[in-house]
């Protein structure tokens, strides 16, 4: 194992170093321009996340006709709030209910809602989840501490380049009355690909 | 096209490990890698289906043995050597060069 450990270290470090070398060069050339870099690294180390997507679950859940606009057209209702853009030009919302749960993968490679969530998570990116969500849903999401009823239909649907899916979680009970801002801290990452629940208050 | 990329359905990839709590960037080549693939994207070295093909030019062995953002390093070593932007002898001579000035 020690060995095993000590080659895929090295190779770490080999790659870390041909990413420097390529940013040198590009530098050098005048095609990259690093402080570009350092800040739209910044941008989604810090500012583009899943609280974006949080919000747009707790105003759905708070204002009916939100809702409605958003289930009709993903997009323009999500940049009602300001959350368009890279990776998410277009958005399809996918809502949960009482008899249907969505859950999203993208088999290919690891398209994902940028605008909403921020980048993607490892596991996402991953062969196990990529491979086994369209043939095994409820053992990927017992995986995650998941468990539907038998009778609750699964929807998996597979993102793409062009369309990028957000699911709109059940509202949790207990929790009329409660403010957009407060509805909002309950809303996880994982409840909007559909591999959890929103929290209860 | 039918690569390893097109995962879907396949068995014996193994379970899924989550990270609690899981950084956006497990290292700073990460973070450049990120950056410099947005911003060779918006300088038009390559469009996201071209992108994605880089990635599934990879032998299927080592996509499924190494990292995400490695598949990136991929499509975008793969693209700037193809336009003349940037080739493998000078991404090879340039790593030796900074490999032996950290060394020094």
């Amino acid at each position: 194992m020690g060995a095993v450990h000590e080659d895929h270290n090295h190779h770490r470090s080999r790659v870390a170093l041909r990413v420097k070398a390529v940013e040198s060069l590009l530098v050098e050339k005048g095609l990259v321009d690093p402080a570009a870099i350092d800040k739209l690294v910044d941008l989604y180390e810090n500012k583009i996340g899943p609280r974006n997507g949080a919000r747009v679950v707790a105003k759905a859940w708070a204002d009916p006709e939100y809702r409605k606009r958003l289930l009709k057209d993903g997009t323009a209702a999500i940049r009602e709030l300001g959350y368009s853009g890279v990776q998410g030009e277009e958005m399809v919302v996918l809502e949960n209910t009482p008899t249907v749960h969505n859950m999203v993968v993208c088999t290919l490679c690891s398209c994902y809602p940028w605008p909403t969530l921020g980048l993607p998570p490892n596991w996402y990116k991953a062969a196990p989840y990529r491979s086994r969500a369209v043939i095994d849903p409820r053992g990927v999401l017992a995986e995650f501490g998941v468990t539907l009823p038998d009778g609750k239909e699964i929807r998996v649907w597979d993102a793409n380049a062009e369309l990028r899916y957000l699911v709109l979680p059940e509202r949790p009970e207990g929790t009329e009355g409660m403010s957009e801002e407060a509805l909002a801290e309950l809303v996880t990452r994982d409840s909007m690909i559909g591999v959890g629940f929103a929290k209860t208050p | 096209m039918n690569s390893i990329a097109d995962m879907g359905g396949m068995h014996g990839l193994g379970p899924i490990r989550v990270e609690e709590n899981e950084p956006v960037f497990h290292a700073e080549w990460e973070r450049r890698m990120f950056g410099m693939f947005i911003l060779a994207f918006a300088g038009g070295h390559f469009n996201v289906d071209m992108f994605r093909y880089g990635m599934e030019q990879m032998p299927p062995a080592e996509y499924l043995g190494s990292d995400y953002y490695e598949h990136w390093l991929h499509s975008l070593t793969m693209w700037i050597a193809a336009n003349g932007s940037v080739t493998e002898e000078e991404i090879l001579a340039r790593m030796k060069e900074i490999e032996e000035r950290e060394a020094a």
